[in-house]
């Protein structure tokens, strides 16, 4: 899926106004101030009008009234950002409240300590821009492959701008103990810093505030029943079955993934030749790192599976065209995946063979939100244990507990028991022998 | 005929069984903390392992300046009498209930199978589990410290030391009841005394 051909849908959050094809020029004065600056709330968009907010009330979908905004109103109120500013896009990412990412949901408009202890309404109460600090407007983070930086032990805005990462504020071995001098926990603890993430230990289950999207097919979407769209709603209150969507799974505290990441995404471009991983999924977005790299951590993930859209001739992804008039081609007014596509990879520019087939995905988030209190930090025994623990998959490090030398361990113990055995058969003739000359 | 000889000073059995008892201690949350056995959990077994690490470094420290101050380095002196016989001993005689080659006396407490044994714990097998557990501990200094090594490379190591105390300990225990009666030498790192034959 993609921007491409979709504009109208998604530029309401993806960046810009009166963005209605790829010729859209980035001008500052076409990026629309008040998604951000609005303290007002009443500053939404309509959701398909490419980025405009509706100027007469109207109706999304025949139900949802979007009433109209009164832009004098909210400009006379603009104000510093809020975490509804930012969130009113990126708590919705993936099409609904909490979908993709599974760390930042709409409960991040006032959570509680135990949900966040940064952004806990009632304590710390940090912004997104507390974090995310801005220098120029360029919001601090990983943009794309450019990693949040944070080489250095402290990073003061000075002489790092770009500063979004926990040892930022933190520092690098931020455990000390409140009363003891020295504490073997703290130390060790810090001692953890320069291979593991401190999200790692930090984010023991994602999916805390709503319930977020593992699983999506495409494939089955655009089964009608008696001729309507179907929309089923599976235990936890999400749809299972959506016409428009396909079979949808959802979880919630779920437990991440874990891989080396030095900060940035490696992304499957259209028209890239497809990389699978060991069990044959096309890895969409997936993390890039290596246990020998010094910038690499062991980081948490999200994995978002699904079945998607690809042309299995020239062996691409493809970009389907969603969001149409009719005669458009796109899947949502058509439901035809062969008519979607076809119009999705002419907009795009890109070759297409003619056929469409469906394939696993997965694209890797990883995690960085929703830090509950240092008492819910992972224990020792959670990654330092040989088997099912944490850290079971992560290659290229001896982890103490869950590694060790079968070798030296089976000699080891042959021969402890055989002299075991030995002096315990030297004793009992002894014990004989005393006897038989008594 | 038998007779009693004063053999252990105070600081030696105190030194002897406090050392015991850290050397059990370090081999079972050794182990723990390597995944064989679960008696604390691994984060419990891992401080357990450091403290009891650290005292018994403390009183290494101290039994060297005794050893030294007091001259009972001597003891473990290596000598080569007697050594065919000794193992004989334990081969044959001791079914036999033949005497014991050695003769056990104040200037001579260890005999000379003993002596290598022991000397070869003290000058290879201690220094190597303090280096390798000391390296393990300050693992993330060795930059600083200049030290290039691999972590699994040192691990190897102090599991390899580990389980030549742990062989070196069930041998111990058992020998320690080859005397008549069985318990004569632990009664005489209790008290000191022990009984041994005129000859
Ligand atoms: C409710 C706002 C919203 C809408 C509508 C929206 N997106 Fe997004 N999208 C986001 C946000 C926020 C991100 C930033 C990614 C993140 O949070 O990690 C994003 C990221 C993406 C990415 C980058 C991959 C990733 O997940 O990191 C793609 C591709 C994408 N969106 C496609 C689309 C397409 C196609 C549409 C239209 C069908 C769309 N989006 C509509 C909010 C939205
Ligand atoms: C993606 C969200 C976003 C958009 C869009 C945005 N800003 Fe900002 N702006 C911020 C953040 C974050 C800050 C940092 C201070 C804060 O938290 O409000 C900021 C700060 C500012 C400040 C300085 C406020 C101060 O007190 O330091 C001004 C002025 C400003 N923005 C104007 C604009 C204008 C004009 C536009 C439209 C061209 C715009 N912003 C678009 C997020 C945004
Ligand atoms: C108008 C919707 C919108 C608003 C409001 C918004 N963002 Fe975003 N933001 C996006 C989208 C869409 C992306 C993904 C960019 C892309 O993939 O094209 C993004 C990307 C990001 C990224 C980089 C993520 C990455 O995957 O590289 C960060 C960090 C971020 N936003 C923070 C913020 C903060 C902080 C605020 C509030 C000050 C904010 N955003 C407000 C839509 C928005
Ligand atoms: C406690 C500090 C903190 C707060 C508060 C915070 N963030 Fe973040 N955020 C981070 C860190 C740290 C990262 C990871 C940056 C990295 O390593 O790339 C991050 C990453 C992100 C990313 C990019 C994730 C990715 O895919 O790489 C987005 C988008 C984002 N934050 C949005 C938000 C929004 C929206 C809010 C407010 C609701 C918010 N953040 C509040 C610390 C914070
Ligand atoms: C090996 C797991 C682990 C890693 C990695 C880790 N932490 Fe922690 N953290 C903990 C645990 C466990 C506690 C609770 C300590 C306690 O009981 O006092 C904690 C406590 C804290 C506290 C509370 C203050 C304190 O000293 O108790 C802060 C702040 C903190 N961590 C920040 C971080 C930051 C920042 C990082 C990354 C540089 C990080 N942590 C990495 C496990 C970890
Ligand atoms: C903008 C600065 C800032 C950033 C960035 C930041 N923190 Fe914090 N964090 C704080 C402050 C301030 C506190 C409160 C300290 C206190 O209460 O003593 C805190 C507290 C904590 C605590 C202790 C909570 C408790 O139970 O007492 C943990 C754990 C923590 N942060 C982890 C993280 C992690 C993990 C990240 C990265 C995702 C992060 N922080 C990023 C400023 C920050
Ligand atoms: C999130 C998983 C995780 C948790 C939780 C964790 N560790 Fe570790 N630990 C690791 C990994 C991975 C390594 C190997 C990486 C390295 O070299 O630091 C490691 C290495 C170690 C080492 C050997 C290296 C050294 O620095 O001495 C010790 C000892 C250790 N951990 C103790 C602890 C203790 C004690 C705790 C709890 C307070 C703990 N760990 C919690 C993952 C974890």
């Amino acid at each position: 899926m993609a921007v491409t051909s979709n504009w109208c849908r998604c530029t309401s959050c993806h960046a810009g106004y009166g963005w209605k094809d790829r010729h859209f020029d980035f001008a500052p004065e076409k990026i629309d101030c008040l998604v951000c600056h609005d303290t007002t709330g009443t500053y939404k968009k309509f959701p398909t009008d490419c980025g405009y907010p509706p100027l007469k009330d109207k109706l999304f979908a025949g139900k949802k009234l979007f009433k109209a905004v009164n832009l004098s109103y909210v400009a006379q109120h603009v104000g510093r950002t809020s975490r509804e500013s930012c969130g009113k896009c990126h708590f919705y990412s993936g099409g609904g409240d909490g979908v993709k990412r599974g760390d930042l949901d709409s409960t991040l408009r006032a959570p509680s300590r135990e949900l966040d202890v940064h952004m806990d309404a009632e304590g710390l109460n940090f912004t997104c821009a507390t974090c995310h600090t801005t220098v120029a407007h360029e919001i601090d983070g990983r943009h794309y492959d450019t990693p949040a930086p944070g080489a250095r032990r402290f990073a003061l805005p000075k002489d790092d701008g770009h500063r979004v990462r926990c040892e930022s504020c933190h520092g690098r071995r931020p455990h000390r103990a409140e009363k003891k001098l020295i504490s073997l926990k703290h130390l060790k603890l810090n001692d953890h810093t320069d291979r593991l993430a401190c999200q790692t230990c930090h984010i023991p289950f994602y999916g805390r505030g709503l319930p977020t999207n593992i699983y999506w097919d495409w494939s089955t979407a655009g089964r009608f029943k008696n001729g309507k769209p179907i929309v089923e709603k599976g235990p936890l209150g999400r749809p299972i079955y959506h016409t428009k969507k396909g079979t949808l799974k959802w979880g919630k505290n779920l437990v991440p993934e874990y891989h080396w990441y030095n900060g940035t995404m490696r992304y499957l471009l259209a028209g890239e030749p497809l990389r699978l991983n060991a069990k044959g999924q096309v890895l969409l977005i997936a993390p890039a790192g290596e246990p020998d790299d010094p910038q690499s951590r062991i980081f948490p993930f999200k994995p978002h599976y699904g079945r998607q859209p690809f042309d299995p001739v020239k062996r691409t992804m493809v970009i389907p065209k969603l969001f149409g008039n009719k005669g458009s081609g796109a899947f949502w007014t058509e439901y035809d995946w062969q008519k979607a596509v076809t119009a999705g990879m002419t907009e795009a520019g890109l070759p297409f063979s003619g056929k469409v087939a469906f394939i696993e995905t997965v694209h890797y988030i990883p995690l960085s939100h929703m830090i509950p209190p240092k008492e819910k930090a992972l224990k020792c025994a959670e990654c330092h244990v040989r088997q099912g623990g944490r850290m079971e998959k992560i290659t290229g490090i001896y982890i103490p507990g869950r590694d060790s030398f079968l070798w030296v361990d089976r000699i080891g113990i042959f021969i402890c028991v055989l002299t075991l055995f030995l002096v315990t058969v030297h004793g009992l003739f002894r014990m004989v022998m005393s006897l038989k000359r008594r | 005929m038998k007779e009693k000889i004063f053999l252990y000073p105070r600081f030696e059995r105190f030194w002897h069984w406090t050392q015991a008892f850290l050397i059990v201690l370090l081999l079972l949350s050794g182990f723990e903390i390597h995944g064989s056995l679960r008696i604390w959990g691994f984060e419990k077994a891992y401080y357990l392992h450091v403290y009891c690490a650290a005292g018994l470094l403390i009183l290494t420290a101290f039994s060297i300046f005794w050893h030294l101050t007091t001259g009972s380095w001597r003891h473990y002196w290596p000598v080569k009498e007697k050594i065919p016989q000794i193992c004989y001993y334990y081969a044959v005689g001791i079914f036999r209930r033949e005497a014991h080659p050695f003769e056990k006396r104040p200037d001579q407490k260890l005999n000379p199978l003993q002596r290598i044994v022991y000397l070869f714990l003290k000058i290879f097998l201690y220094p190597l589990q303090f280096v390798t557990g000391g390296m393990l501990f300050l693992y993330k200094w060795w930059p600083k410290l200049g030290i290039k090594a691999t972590f699994s490379g040192t691990v190897y190591w102090h599991l390899l030391g580990a389980y030549a105390f742990l062989l070196f300990f069930i041998l111990h225990i058992y020998l320690t009841t080859t005397t008549r009666p069985w318990y004569n030498h632990i009664r005489a790192m209790v008290l000191g005394w022990e009984e041994v034959e005129v000859r």
